[in-house]
């Protein structure tokens, strides 16, 4: 075990040495998109890996990138508070729709239509109020003119870097740490049957709930940094049914039930994003949607559990 | 003020009206996507790029082919149906043994597929018919004449698939796998076909409802998003898999979408409608039909 810790703080280390040692801005802002959606990746499968499937995590970023930049934009409100009040506001979205569902047991296809609805919805309100949004045309956060640091609004590729580690680190925290929670093991008992983890004593609509809640938080942080880093957002990037479908594809290619999934999987999809649009230049629109998708279907039927966890699994299997 | 009470009501009326027409449509797509889950135990997610397919597939026979309207549509139908089919047979047929949710995600992947498909085939741009049909002049209300047409074909389609599933064999055996999954294969019903024959059917629905959206809507890639979730709404509010539930819970909608945007924008209307189905769901969160037990 603690050779484990050690493989782990070393790698850590490495990480945080990099942008010092290697300053190729294209890698280094390949990096950050990789770190900050794999945060958002990471936070999705919080609850998708107990059978909570959500596609409206899309709506959740939405809230978090939008309601950030707004309150920039509008108010003058630091993100430094915009982002605290950006998570709050995807929280509050998350319980006024998780509540009654979990309530009142709508679970399986039921939910994962009603959140399917939340995003496309949550679209549809940054659409509607183009005249404070930019609609479908995208927003971008104002330069600010004054404290860098305050505006978080940072032109180095090295700071944004860090940040994004930190986040990223403090997602896997998170994920490990509901892994050893007994949150686990009663959302593990719930996934099986509710009937009988509610006979056995755990409080059903609580549980859900709070991983719920902790899923969505985590995505508003990812869409408002998203924003910060970026400095543009449209409805179509981080909110919407492509954004939520796309986290369930990164997440299932590279391993649901593994904590580095998630980050196996956004490398995937970033690189592979990415060297479409190289290749093929303004030619890729669409086409790496289509690689997308041919790829989730293949993955579902024939490596469900994906790359990282098929990987490990099959390393158990020898050993034992 | 009175002549303004006058004008404000014509305009409730011509909304509600418009309301019930557009109603005709949604509850088609509602059948289609409860067809399919009351049958098979599946959702398709991407229901909405069924009709979005069929809409371009009006869009080339009409525009590019020179076909008239009326021997451009069964094709589309029989179009979307072989693509229904063909997403069973190589999508969810290999996945029945999984878990449900595992179904429901490969078909959020061909969802992803057929998007970019008609990105990668059909460009991004807004392309229609360029049929405009006369509009309706009742008193001081307005009404299209595609909607009537759609309200009347809908509600056309949805009598037939009734007669389908009552008096045929092929429907008779569709509703009784619909009731118990295990029973069937053992009285000597061919499940894979029929599953295959309800995706068809299913398809056929999407493609219906695709000839009679392109009369009113412009077809471009994204066309699903904007109906699609409205769709789903409507089938989780009438209890996935009850067709009279769907059917009363897409008037419903119709109604909250037309009313809404009478006073604001349409997006608004969909938004009322999304808040009216949080509200149902304390109230009536097994759908609107089902039956206390």
């Amino acid at each position: 075990m603690n050779s484990r810790y050690a493989a782990w703080a070393i790698g850590l280390a490495a990480l945080i040495a990099l942008p010092f040692v290697y300053r190729e801005p294209y890698h280094l802002h390949l990096l950050v998109l990789i770190l900050i959606w794999s945060f958002a990746y990471t936070s999705w499968s919080i609850m998708g890996r107990f059978g909570l499937v959500s596609l409206g995590h899309g709506g959740f970023m939405g809230v978090g990138a939008y309601v950030t930049a707004l309150l920039w934009n509008h108010l003058g409100v630091s993100p430094w508070i915009g982002i605290p009040v950006s998570m709050v506001a995807a929280g509050v979205l998350a319980l006024v729709v998780a509540y009654p569902c979990f309530r009142f047991r709508i679970t399986g296809h039921y939910f994962v239509l009603v959140t399917l609805a939340l995003s496309g919805i949550v679209l549809q309100v940054i659409t509607a109020t183009r005249d404070y949004t930019g609609g479908s045309l995208g927003y971008t956060p104002n330069r600010s003119t004054g404290n860098k640091l305050w505006a978080l609004q940072f032109d180095d590729k090295t700071t944004w870097y860090l940040i994004a580690l930190g986040v990223w680190v403090a997602g896997l925290v998170i994920w490990r740490a509901i892994d050893r929670s007994m949150s686990r093991y009663a959302m593990e008992a719930i996934s099986e049957d509710e009937d009988a983890a509610a006979a056995a004593g755990v409080n059903v609509t609580a549980e859900k709930l709070k991983i719920t809640l902790i899923s969505a938080l985590m995505t508003a942080l990812a869409g408002a940094l998203y924003c910060q880093y970026q400095m543009f957002i449209s409805p179509d990037t981080v909110s919407g049914i492509a954004v939520s479908l796309q986290m369930v594809f990164a997440v299932i290619v590279g391993g649901l039930y593994v904590s580095l999934g998630p980050t196996i999987g956004a490398i995937i999809t970033i690189l592979l994003a990415e060297s479409l649009r190289i290749g093929f230049g303004t030619k890729a629109v669409g086409w790496d949607n289509l690689v997308y998708g041919v790829l989730l279907v293949l993955f579902i039927i024939f490596l469900p559990k994906g790359i990282l966890g098929s990987i490990l699994e099959r390393l158990k299997w020898k050993k034992a | 003020m009175q002549g303004f009470l006058d004008i404000f009501d014509i305009y409730l009326l011509e909304a509600v009206i418009n309301g019930i027409l557009l109603g005709g449509v949604l509850a088609l797509l509602a059948l289609g996507l409860n067809l399919i889950f009351g049958v098979i135990d599946v959702t398709w997610i991407c229901y909405a790029e069924l009709v979005m397919i069929g809409m371009y597939g009006m869009y080339y026979m009409v525009q590019v082919f020179g076909l008239p309207y009326w021997a451009a549509a069964p094709f589309a139908i029989m179009l979307v149906a072989a693509l229904g089919a063909a997403l069973h047979y190589f999508v969810i047929a290999p996945l029945l043994t999984a878990a449900p949710i595992n179904q429901l995600l490969a078909t959020g992947g061909v969802l992803f597929i057929l998007q970019s498909f008609a990105t990668v085939a059909f460009g991004i741009d807004f392309r229609n018919l360029g049929i405009r049909l006369p509009v309706l002049t009742l008193g001081e209300m307005h009404f299209s004449y595609s909607r009537l047409l759609s309200f009347i074909a809908a509600l056309a389609g949805m009598i037939v698939v009734y007669l389908f599933m009552t008096r045929t064999f092929t429907g008779t055996a569709i509703r009784a796998i619909a009731q118990d999954r295990q029973i069937m294969s053992l009285m000597g019903v061919d499940t894979k076909r029929i599953y295959l024959v309800t995706s068809a059917l299913g398809g056929a629905l999407a493609g219906l409802a695709a000839c009679l959206l392109v009369l009113q809507y412009d077809v471009h890639p994204f066309v699903g998003l904007s109906f699609g979730p409205i769709t789903f709404l409507i089938c989780v509010l009438g209890g996935l898999g009850n067709f009279i539930g769907g059917f009363i819970a897409a008037f419903v909608f119709a109604e909250i979408i037309s009313l809404g945007g009478l006073f604001s924008d349409l997006e608004w209307g969909y938004v009322l409608a999304f808040a009216f189905f949080i509200v149902m769901m304390f109230i009536r969160p097994a759908g609107l039909m089902a039956r206390r037990s």
